[in-house]
């Protein structure tokens, strides 16, 4: 079994609907959605979810005012300020570090542990799909990554699949990070423009940073060839394999409009053609 | 209500505007950094630390650059007894002790000081670690002040937070948010006195949106939408906007000279001068409506 996780550094380069394409052209393999705080992939695979369990991770200060006699301390020790003057928790900005609690010397603070988002085992139409939505306002997204990443895997031995897809979040941080460790492939999406390029380097800098092996896609090659060029000298030159370039086609967004993967819903396209050469090429350099 | 950086009543002319999205590649940076360049006299802070991409436009002349630290215990073992306190009250679980040696696991560490307030035998003592750095710069009147993760670093908030600080008083202070709606996101947005959020008319940027909404709407900031593609996909975010009373300040249909601009690093005032006009109309609409 392998793990292939689709990244970008930049957002909005085209992850979710290469993941989505991916859905439509592997066998037997897990989806999964890694990006917990703004994920879309569900709105093309249609899940039907089979199981729902809460997110339980960290713990918010909570004051009980008949205790509390207002010394102070705690407001003084809290490096997140997160203690309001007049003795609240603003449970947005605690982190949870249990200090005020174990440092009251009215014992008047405890540490409470509410559900901080949602982890979905779904059936699709394209096979087992692990997904998740974090809370709103919640932090330890990195956590929720790696529980839905541990799930699909566990989902994907019992099944024998060969693979597990996961469609990760822009960025090269916590989710990122624990979206990607371990991972056979990070399959980098970027597009042909400055601000791609500078992102594609960070990105593949932090996969190679965790060892893990990076190829690349360039999406939108011909709104600036030039730009793709220096690209792909880029990855020449940094040993990385570019698996294809996608033009611009705005039959992505109709497709996405209609809740479709491209592939569903313009099979013999120029760019659905282009991913299923480009999943030809994932199967034979890594499977 | 959300802790103001600084009390607009006395301050009038400092103003926090951020600029953010959940989905990302939406044109946050396009939006922060063509709205500073239309006002002309402002401050630029990119806190897209783990990708940032405002100085690709702003083009700065940086004239500093500091590191951003976060506090990481250092155990002296020839005080430590071992007596595992510190490891007690770690809710990250950075520190484990031994028979005869402490671990800290430095990365794991949020920097909140309890084990050093609690050893009883005064063994630990905090040292920095370095996440990232700040780079500060000028492009004419343009103050630019950006932060930089290091590679391979997870916590982006403290040094979004570092650079939060460098607000500057009485100028219009325009933040570049990361994308997403978790804690870089809203430590990004927190205290801004109005947001922007940049969406595109797709299921996936209506779908993120909703969630950004939700999260301005906990924090209490108010905000407006600008539709980024505007010809780009359907009508369902327009609806969505007028059926929750939500203001669409502005409308940027797609235009290839402005994907071509973008794509070189220049901005759109520079490719379409025409929009000069259109991003002071929105900076006068978001003072009207900060004011």
């Amino acid at each position: 079994m392998k793990e292939l996780v689709i990244l970008s550094g930049k957002g909005g380069t085209g992850k979710t609907i290469t993941t989505g394409a991916f859905a439509s052209l592997a066998k037997n393999k897990v989806l999964a959605d890694c990006d917990v705080d703004a994920a879309d992939l569900h709105l093309l695979l249609k899940p039907e979810i089979k199981e729902e369990s809460d997110f339980l991770s960290g713990t918010e200060a909570v004051i009980d005012k008949n205790l509390c006699n207002e010394c102070g301390l705690c407001r003084e020790l809290c490096r997140f300020d997160a203690i309001s003057e007049d003795f609240t928790v603003n449970p947005i900005a605690c982190e949870g570090c249990d200090f005020c609690a174990n440092a009251c010397p009215q014992k008047a603070i405890t540490m409470q542990r509410n559900p901080k988002g949602k982890q979905f085992v779904s059936e699709t139409k394209f096979g087992p799909f692990v997904h998740a939505k974090l809370g709103i306002g919640e932090d330890n997204s990195g956590k929720l990554v790696s529980q839905v990443r541990k799930k699909a895997n566990e989902i994907g031995k019992k099944l024998k699949s060969d693979w597990i897809i996961i469609d990760g979040s822009p960025g090269i941080g916590c989710p990122v990070i624990a979206s990607m460790g371990g991972a056979d492939c990070a399959l980098i999406i970027t597009e042909p423009t400055m601000s791609g390029l500078h992102d594609a380097d960070r990105i593949i800098k932090t996969a190679k940073h965790f060892n893990v092996p990076v190829k690349l896609i360039i999406n939108k090659y011909d709104l600036n060839p030039e730009m793709s060029d220096k690209i792909e000298d880029y990855c020449k030159s940094n040993d990385i394999s570019v698996l294809g370039k996608l033009a611009f086609d705005k039959t992505v967004v109709e497709a996405m409009v209609n809740g479709k993967t491209i592939i569903e819903y313009a099979p013999e396209s120029e760019i659905s053609n282009a991913l299923r050469e480009i999943w030809n090429k994932i199967n034979t350099e890594i499977l | 209500m959300t802790p103001r950086l600084f009390d607009s009543k006395t301050l009038l002319l400092t103003m926090i505007i951020s600029i953010a999205s959940g989905k990302g590649g939406t044109g946050k940076t396009t939006v922060a950094t063509n709205l500073a360049f239309a006002i002309g006299k402002a401050h630029i802070l990119d806190c897209d630390v783990e990708e940032p991409n405002s100085h690709i436009f702003i083009k700065p002349e940086i004239t500093s650059k500091s590191p951003v630290y976060i506090p990481v215990p250092e155990i002296d073992k020839s005080k430590c007894d071992f007596c595992g306190k510190c490891a007690e009250v770690c809710a990250y679980k950075a520190i484990a002790v031994l028979k005869t040696d402490v671990l800290v696991f430095k990365e794991l560490c949020h920097g909140c000081g309890a084990c050093e307030y609690f050893c009883q035998k005064k063994a630990i003592k905090e040292v920095n670690r370095t996440i990232g750095y700040i780079e500060t710069g000028e492009k004419g009147d343009l103050l630019f002040t950006g932060g930089k993760l290091n590679i391979g670093e997870a916590m982006a908030a403290p040094l979004i937070k570092e650079v939060k600080n460098r607000v500057k008083l009485q100028m219009t202070n325009i933040i570049d948010a990361p994308p997403g709606t978790s804690c870089s996101m809203i430590e990004a947005v927190t205290a801004s006195d109005f947001c922007v959020l940049v969406t595109e008319p797709t299921p996936f940027g209506l779908n993120d949106m909703i969630l950004s909404v939700e999260v301005l709407r906990k924090l209490h900031i108010p905000f407006g939408v600008i539709i980024n593609r505007s010809d780009l996909g359907d009508d369902k975010t327009v609806t969505y906007c007028e059926k929750e009373n939500i203001p669409i300040i502005m409308k940027i249909p797609f235009d290839k000279n402005i994907a071509m601009a973008y794509s070189q690093g220049k901005s759109i005032i520079e490719a379409l001068p025409e929009y000069k006009q259109k991003f002071i109309a929105l900076y006068e609409d978001l003072k009207e409506r900060i004011e």
